[in-house]
């Protein structure tokens, strides 16, 4: 039997933003941000969205792929995928899973993307009216353990309390995604800079640990990549970022309801991390371009952790702004500006600048850019993480 | 003064059409606080399932519990997210782990000063809020320090 592995099988070859917006200012539907990512995606490839054959999201994307599919004149479709799991959980995973349908010969052509107007729908970190609630929400809305920030916080007090790490670390994963995003004209938190004592002084959102300056905005855009068979990868228009490794899933009953998965203070990537890495024949160290999912510095901080790119011991230390930013860092992360200061755009945004980075046009380039590590959806179950890396890598 | 921590007006609690949950919510109406128990395997487990995640028998027991437990973590939410909280000020939530009963975890409020510093570790008793004039009636489980 051949090597059961994605390394190297596939490339990303095109990559689509739109414009990104603040919450509720979109001037466009989310269906129409949808289809704009992924035309402008097929330009950078240099393909026409008549050739794509398949279509992988995540978090429920409303934008359905077979009416993509149609809208765009797809000839066939030949993969239509849903990532199960809320949130930015499944953003590498849906990468991961159109990299298997074309690994596989099941389709040639396939975007991942997501899109959101969130204006046009509920928001998330605003709790519904509803006032019957049942299932698990039963169990925790009425003593107001609604909104995202309230679900996770409790992972992340016992996290930090195991390890005694503290709040300036997450301070640091903070002011380097809002200095990244300084350059970045599509960036929604461009103009606003964040120093030490704006985030110090910023109001609780819950304490202890998250300021309003540790929680991620909620946004309006939408962001596509395209993802084709290695070979066909390397004759066309960008250079190539290949797939070297994905991994999705959950620790031993980590969506246990009421916060009874066994190992709570966790973002879930603790098994999931050697599994990428192995297949990816990789290790942390070789990883010159970081991205990890804020949708809570402290999820950022135990995804760091989990994938072995910090030890819990160094954290107060090594998470500082200086180690975190491209002038000079030891680790620069989130170089675009992230979820925090790009856009919320459940994680996509991480995934088209580390092929950015791969390719050399990041604005705010890394020098040590062969491998990309990805990491989406810290604390949420399924969460999902991938490598890139350049044609050196393979 | 209201004996109820939190203001009306958030979402009610609903055993929901399958039932699942239905035995721990008539039970915190009798003041019992009930958790399901394998009786196959004597696992207990919580938060209700259909199953038991050890040894897959669907016949699961509901058992009455001592409300003891630990508190394991904790959150003091200080924006509001629900209209009925707009001016509350800051609340705790606690998660409590209940060392008798295979460690399962509780989600409740601390009661007492919402600013009060919580002691990860602390030994917390349940307590019972009945929500009488709601529509239907339920009785919400609470946690206070001893
Ligand atoms: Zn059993």
């Amino acid at each position: 039997m051949a090597d059961r592995t994605l390394r190297g099988k596939t490339a990303i070859a095109g990559i689509g933003e739109t414009i990104y917006y603040k919450h509720g200012q979109s001037p466009h539907s989310e269906f129409k941000l949808a289809l704009q990512a992924i035309v402008k995606a097929c330009e950078d490839a240099g393909i026409s969205p008549h050739d794509i054959d398949g279509f992988a999201s995540y978090g429920n994307d409303r934008s359905d792929g077979p009416r993509l599919a149609a809208a765009l004149g797809v000839k066939e479709l030949k993969f239509s995928n849903m990532f199960w799991g809320g949130g930015g959980g499944g953003v590498c995973g849906a990468v991961g899973n159109a990299s298997a349908a074309v690994a596989t010969g099941m389709a040639d052509c396939v975007v991942a993307f997501r899109s959101l107007a969130q204006g046009q729908y509920a928001r998330y970190g605003r709790s519904g009216a509803a006032a019957a609630v049942m299932g698990e929400d039963a169990f925790l809305f009425p003593y107001g353990v609604m909104s995202p920030a309230q679900r996770f916080a409790m992972k992340i007090t016992r996290f930090m309390h195991d390890h005694g790490i503290r709040q300036e670390a997450l301070r640091g994963i903070a002011l380097a995604c809002y200095h990244h995003a300084q350059k970045n004209p599509n960036a929604v938190m461009r103009g606003r800079e964040l120093d030490e004592e704006k985030y110090d002084a910023s109001r609780w959102i819950v304490e202890p640990f998250h300021h309003l300056y540790d929680c991620c905005q909620e946004n309006d855009g939408s962001a596509a990549v395209i993802v084709v068979p290695a070979d066909r990868a390397k004759d066309m228009a960008k250079k190539p970022a290949y797939v070297m490794a994905c991994g999705q899933g959950g620790d031993h009953r980590s969506a246990a309801p009421v916060h009874n998965m066994p190992n709570y203070p966790s973002s879930h990537f603790g098994k999931l991390a050697p599994r990428l890495y192995e297949m990816a024949k990789m290790s942390p160290s070789d990883m010159g371009i970081v991205q990890c999912y804020e949708n809570f510095t402290g999820g950022v901080l135990m995804s760091l952790i989990e994938h072995g790119m910090v030890k819990p011991e160094e954290a107060n230390e090594f998470l500082v702004k200086d180690n975190l930013i491209v002038e000079g860092g030891r680790m620069p992360l989130n170089t675009s500006g992230g979820n925090l200061a790009e856009c919320y755009m459940h994680g996509l945004e991480l995934v088209i600048e580390s092929v950015r980075q791969i390719r050399g046009t990041a604005i705010n380039q890394v020098k040590k850019n062969d491998a990309a590590i990805i990491m989406g959806g810290p604390m949420v179950t399924p969460v999902s993480s991938l490598i890139l890396g350049s044609e050196a890598t393979l | 003064m209201s004996t109820h921590y939190l203001p009306e007006g958030l979402p009610t609690p609903s055993s929901g059409p399958d039932g699942l949950a239905a035995p721990y919510w008539e039970g915190t109406r009798a003041g019992k606080l009930r958790i399901q128990k394998c009786n196959g395997c004597k696992a207990w487990q919580w938060g209700p399932e259909w199953v038991c995640h050890r040894c897959h028998s669907f016949d699961l027991g509901w058992e009455d519990i001592q409300g003891h437990g630990r508190i394991y973590s904790y959150e003091r939410p200080h924006h509001p997210v629900h209209s009925a909280l707009n001016g509350h000020g800051p609340y705790i939530a606690v998660l409590v782990e209940l060392p008798a009963y295979g460690n399962i975890r509780m989600v409740g409020n601390l009661l007492g000063d919402p600013l009060q510093t919580v002691p990860i570790g602390g030994a917390v008793q349940a307590v019972f809020e009945p929500h009488d004039s709601a529509t239907p009636p339920y009785t919400l489980v609470q946690w206070r320090l001893v």
